[in-house]
């Protein structure tokens, strides 16, 4: 009995229990509503499903979250410009690449390309923020309304599309594997951010910087490289997703490329269980942060709800997973639990 | 000293970079100016004027940002040639509701003869057409409805009847399937809608349904917003597809959306087109090239060439005419086998 209760405890203080709890929420409305939700079948040689979809729309929006939650980490702000910058690298591959029947440059320059103009962007909003001490917000603000722009610039305005077909398996499938590229492009980030941070005390650093900037200088850490740092690889993450973006419709559309995704980066974020005002950090929150909010979103489908009354109830089901992970709320509910503790104790002490 | 080389490093690579996205988008902006011969400055007089016989048009432009608009320009400019009797002042207010209002106040101040808008937004104008109605210059406005109070501050509207293209969608997809000898079946009918709450998405859903509803056997059994672009139309179909429902027709608000929901046919191994009907509205150049290879059957346009009927009005407001509150433009309904030969006479 003890226990059980021990280890109720020990799940339910693991920090990745409730953002799997709000996804596993999630799932369960549908094993409900939609049954067909969990079918995995096989069509035209290549896996098929809603789960499939989930996994495969939530890859940029994790790729995403992950830049989003080191950032937070490091400064207790969020890079609102990952959208803009997304649709910016977007614009410059397909520039770069040519709207030919062939590609003006190899289409690995192409993809290098767009990720450095992503970090440089990145790295703009880091010395931005490091080095010149502007508030994240406003810092990113910045490249939130130019980045739009100077995708418009790239693109004359209008829409480009890449005719050469292989530009289109980023998005879509390679030849052969049954799983869409997306997927393992956003495993791949997550893989190599994760073995990165635990490999080397960088996840440390970032933590320290983030809790309190000044003592980790005084413990001799470099608080402005590191946060500098966070921003450049966010940046460079904003550029993969770009290039998924743009895979997909194998055009850039710098209007609607990752318009408002910023926003679900920084929910993912905080649905992973992570907090917004910086310090410890969990990028596998993020990351089923992430999928939370595509299987949300594609169980509305699946659920057929009209398009007017969609976002209503994607701000119920946020509001509620929100509230849920409230430390105030755990606060209240562990005070109650205290007190029947207590009260049962008392019991005990008169009875006997 | 190393961080500030640093700084400077990036802010000179920052600088280098904008630099870039310059010299790339000027080629493509000068292009899309290029038939008209001048670039769309603030402000500017296409004639010299001085004529006394011609009507003077200060016309206020949203912008440039859709080949739909450029089109739109083109035309206007064309239709208002001093040829044609007109003496054109157009202004670019470059997505910005403040300045079409300083335009048109302008137009007032220059005494033009018509003042043509095409509004960025619905709301807003009461003041400044006052203020023109009070100095007795006709408006006519372009492409998107006014909505204000009273309907005597404008002349007239010039625009699509939104409503009517999804009735002549319709009619032409029940004869279509007739011709197919599938007119009888029961066929199941998806609709990508546009963004929620645009006067294309209210009036071509009401117009879909409205003509849909005359023939039972087709049915609506999935409708959902692709918000007008490719990724999300191609996101909702993957979704319609799964939803346990054998799709027969597609009906998607506009070509965009359509060429994601063609991708994510192809994606399963269906074949859009034959499997699966395509309709679409807007007919810009990409839909016939997607007809051209057999994926779209039809798209409804949505016409642009506002520029004939404009000057028309104005001559007809300068005669004492009365003129109709509510002007249409004629809108085409173009299918698949007669795309190629279409194609070369489209302008947008």
């Amino acid at each position: 009995m003890h226990n059980m209760k021990e280890t109720m405890k020990k799940v339910t203080g693991y920090h990745l229990f409730w953002p799997l709890v709000c996804l596993g929420v999630v799932l369960l409305f549908n094993l409900i509503k939609t049954p067909s939700f969990f079918q995995i079948s096989i069509n035209n040689g290549v896996l098929y499903g809603y789960l499939i979809d989930v996994l495969n729309r939530s890859s940029e929006l994790i790729i995403l979250a992950v830049g989003m939650t080191l950032v937070v980490a490091s400064s207790g702000g969020t890079d609102i410009s990952v959208g803009a910058v997304s649709a910016f690298a977007g614009a410059i591959c397909v520039y770069a690449l040519g709207t030919g029947e062939t590609y003006r440059m190899p289409y690995l320059a192409g993809m290098l390309l767009a990720v450095l103009i992503g970090t440089l962007c990145g790295a703009w909003n880091g010395f931005l923020v490091a080095k010149m001490k502007i508030q994240p917000m406003v810092a990113t603000l910045i490249l939130f309304t130019a980045g739009r722009g100077m995708a418009q610039l790239v693109t004359g305005g209008n829409i480009l599309y890449v005719k050469v077909d292989s530009f289109k398996r980023l998005g879509s499938f390679l030849p052969h594997v049954p799983l869409p590229t997306p997927i393992f492009v956003a495993i791949l980030v997550v893989v190599i951010t994760t073995f990165v941070l635990r490999k080397t005390a960088l996840g440390l650093y970032i933590q320290t910087v983030g809790i309190n900037a000044k003592a980790g200088k005084l413990v001799g850490l470099n608080a402005t490289l590191i946060q500098f740092l966070t921003y450049a690889f966010c940046g460079l993450c904003a550029g993969i997703a770009g290039l998924i973006i743009t895979s997909r419709i194998y055009s850039i559309d710098a209007n609607n490329a990752g318009l408002n995704i910023e926003l679900d980066a920084i929910l993912a974020v905080a649905l992973g269980g992570n907090s917004l005002s910086g310090g410890k950090f969990s990028v596998a929150g993020s990351v089923i942060g992430a999928i939370t909010i595509q299987a949300l979103t594609t169980s509305l489908y699946a659920m057929k709800v009209t398009a007017d009354q969609l976002p209503v109830y994607k701000a119920i089901v946020v509001v509620i997973i929100v509230v849920l992970q409230s430390p105030e709320l755990k606060r209240m509910f562990n005070t109650v639990k205290a007190k029947r503790a207590s009260s049962k104790q008392e019991g005990w002490w008169h009875n006997g | 000293m190393g961080k500030k080389f640093l700084g400077a490093l990036l802010s000179m690579a920052m600088v280098s970079m904008l630099m870039v996205g310059c010299g790339g988008g000027q080629p493509a902006a000068t292009n899309t100016n290029a038939p008209e011969g001048d670039t769309a400055a603030a402000e500017e007089t296409t004639s010299a004027g001085g004529d006394g016989d011609l009507i003077t048009v200060g016309f206020s432009q949203v912008g440039a940002e859709s080949d739909w608009r450029v089109a739109n320009t083109q035309s206007m400019k064309e239709s208002l040639s001093e040829a044609n009797g007109f003496e054109l002042i157009f202004a670019d207010a470059q997505q910005k509701q403040e300045n079409q209002i300083k335009a048109v106040r302008d137009f007032i101040s220059q005494e033009v003869d018509v003042i043509v808008i095409a509004p960025v937004t619905e709301t807003g104008w009461e003041t400044v057409l006052g203020e023109a109605k009070d100095a007795e210059i006709p408006v006519i406005v372009v492409d998107r409805q006014l909505d204000v109070s009273d309907d005597s501050l404008y002349t007239c509207w010039v625009g699509s009847d939104f409503y009517q293209e999804g009735i002549n969608a319709v009619d032409w997809l029940t004869k279509y399937m007739d011709g197919l000898g599938r007119g009888e079946e029961d066929l199941n009918v998806a609709v990508l809608q546009g963004t929620i709450g645009s006067s294309a998405e209210i009036g071509r859903t009401k117009g879909v349904r409205d003509e849909l509803e005359k023939h039972s056997n087709y049915k609506i059994v999935a409708e959902q917003t692709g918000e007008f672009t490719q990724a999300k139309g191609q996101e909702v179909m993957e979704s319609f597809l799964k939803s346990g429902e054998d799709i027969d027709i597609l009906i998607a608000q506009n070509d965009n959306m359509a060429f994601g929901a063609i991708d994510a046919l192809k994606a399963v191994g269906k074949d859009p087109g034959e499997d699966v009907v395509i309709v679409s509205f807007d007919a810009v150049k990409a839909a016939f090239d997607s007809m051209i290879a057999g994926d779209m059957n039809v798209s409804v346009e949505c016409n642009p060439l506002h520029g004939p009927r404009v000057a028309e009005l104005a001559k007809k407001i300068m005669n004492g005419e009365e003129v109709e509150k509510i002007q249409y433009v004629e809108e085409g309904v173009y299918p698949a086998d007669t795309a190629a030969e279409t194609l070369p006479s489209r302008a947008y």
